[in-house]
């Protein structure tokens, strides 16, 4: 089945303004890892918030888990598609960790034991466990966007969407946004879609789809659509540094393998050189 | 601006910590009551040693009480000022035009110094010994009487716990904002009082906006979460009454007890 499928989507915030998503066509398989890239203003956090029915589509039609997004269900679908907005101050309403992570799945009326459980999975799985009575103000970035991921997961959803989750985060949280999900991904067989504007993020997905002005226009494995710099330029996306080093080693005649990664960059070249 | 204690909460592990957040409301409003019933200065002492075992119990730190009490210090000093200044009493010591010092009048301000300072101390003792989400919950709990007659009592708690949530944010986001304006010029610590006020508008514009747009995409990761309101909501923490709850609750009775029993066997003076 397929987790999302967008048929012919449209989407303007204004009447009369540019459309936001144009006619799009789009679908995400259960248990797949996408990443979106684009740049501002390209459509990609509409995409976000259509998928789990913050906007309605002014045509087309939107289905999660085959189910039709309605006014009537919208509820239910919410409960299976977790979002994860870009600000991680504007998405905790706990002073607490826990209580925060408890939010969801109040709203969703679960008994108090399970929701307990709930809360040790969640915390568990995004490692803040030992952090489940902390002040969230007080924490980094980072972990305060992987309690928000745990807010998100306290509701068990099927589908988890990174609506630029890692746009305000250091390098190193980051990091540790990306590999959480791709964690869960494998681990636990949960849907991600990741919407971001840094290519090398979109390195461990199983498939990379490029958005410009509302449009689909590239798709493929992430390395494929790396591959295509020039591409992808015009777009107004740049390959990360690492990769023009990588590229540059290998046309000087270094053996090293195609990464967007600098630590798996330093062992290859530690093993050209050795 | 970061050193803002009152309203925050103190994280340790004590008896008073652990009491029931609906039981600790009732004893602040009692106490301030009690304060208020308070006419003479033993009655006054008794409330405040009370408050004093309520600080040891809590394993509050002393200076954290006092830095409490320094966010009032003007607003003390200034009341007691005045009650000095204007009090009419009948032992003179100095009098100048409608202003006169008198042996009543520097008790009478004393007295209400001290009663304010009472007054702070016993409010933040509440803040410091309640998380928000208690507190919150203890409010929701307590106003529950009032669903009867329609009004939101859980949106009202939800109200106050996402504002006590989004004061360190907002403190954060005031002190970013007044960096980027002084660094564009402006100047916030001269001139009279009026200069002043109206340069604090450059700041408080900004943080407008952005406490709304905030609100906005706050409302959007609530709604994402499945959030429609407080009635099929379950809740994680539940209030439960204990042994702990019993015996603040019969010591605070005999406080109150015993100061409205002060009040009427002796006689009201200082």
């Amino acid at each position: 089945m397929k987790a999302i499928e967008f048929a012919d989507v449209s989407f303007r915030y204004e009447e009369e303004g540019p459309f936001a998503v144009r006619h799009l066509n789009f679908s995400v398989e259960e248990g797949e890892f996408v990443a979106v890239l684009g740049h501002n203003g390209s459509g990609k956090s509409t995409l976000a918030r259509l998928a789990n029915g913050l906007l309605t589509p002014d045509e087309g039609q939107i289905r999660v888990l085959g189910t039709l997004l309605g006014d009537k269900n919208l509820y239910d679908v919410r409960r299976n598609v977790g979002v994860v907005f870009q600000n991680p101050d504007n998405q905790t309403v706990a002073t607490i960790v826990e209580d925060d992570v408890a939010f969801g799945a109040e709203n969703v009326g679960l008994a108090r034991e399970e929701i307990g459980r709930r809360i040790d999975f969640a915390l568990k799985a995004v490692g803040m466990e030992e952090y489940r009575t902390s002040t969230v103000a007080r924490l980094s970035g980072g972990q305060k966007q992987r309690v928000a991921i745990a807010g998100v997961l306290a509701l068990k959803p099927k589908i988890i969407i990174l609506d630029e989750s890692t746009a305000m985060l250091d390098p190193r949280g980051r990091r540790e946004i990306v590999d959480v999900v791709t964690r869960l991904n494998q681990e636990e067989g949960i849907t991600v879609l990741l919407i971001t504007h840094f290519l090398e993020e979109a390195l461990l997905a199983d498939r990379a789809v490029v958005m410009n002005r509302g449009e689909l226009v590239m798709e493929g494995t992430p390395r494929a659509v790396f591959a295509r710099k020039e591409e992808l330029l015009t777009y107004n996306l740049a390959l990360p540094r690492i990769g023009v080093i990588c590229e540059r080693l290998r046309a000087g005649g270094m053996n090293v393998a195609d990464t967007l990664d600098a630590e798996v960059l330093a062992k290859e070249i530690a093993q050209c050189v050795s | 601006m970061k050193d803002v204690s009152f309203g925050q909460f103190y994280p340790v592990n004590s008896f008073v910590h652990r009491l029931d957040p609906r039981l600790k409301i009732v004893f602040l409003i009692a106490y301030i009551v009690a304060i208020f019933l308070a006419t003479n200065f033993y009655e006054l002492a008794a409330c405040a040693l009370v408050l004093l075992l309520i600080v040891f119990f809590a394993r509050i730190p002393i200076g954290k009480v006092l830095r409490a009490v320094r966010g009032v210090t003007f607003l003390v000093l200034f009341t007691t000022a005045l009650n000095l200044l204007f009090y009419k009493g009948d032992t003179v010591y100095w009098e100048w035009g409608i202003f006169c010092v008198s042996f009543e009048g520097i008790i009478f301000s004393v007295f209400l110094a001290l009663r304010l300072v009472l007054l702070v101390v016993c409010s933040s003792m509440l803040t410091y010994t309640t998380t928000p989400v208690s507190l919150t919950d203890g409010v929701e709990s307590l106003l529950t009487p009032l669903k009867w007659i329609r009004i939101p009592v859980h949106a009202l708690a939800l109200v106050m716990s996402i504002a006590l949530r989004m004061i360190p944010v907002l403190m954060d986001e005031t002190s970013r904002i007044k960096n980027a304006q002084m660094a564009r010029g402006a100047d916030f610590e001269s001139g009279n009082i009026i200069k002043r006020v109206k340069a604090t508008i450059p700041i408080l514009v900004p943080l407008l906006l952005s406490a709304l747009r905030r609100a906005d995409e706050l409302g959007d990761a609530m709604d994402a979460r499945c959030y429609t309101g407080g009635d099929h909501r379950t809740k994680y923490k539940k209030l439960r009454f204990t042994w702990r709850d019993l015996v603040a609750f019969l010591l605070g009775a005999a406080l109150i007890a015993g100061v409205v029993l002060m009040r009427i066997y002796l006689p009201a003076s200082y």
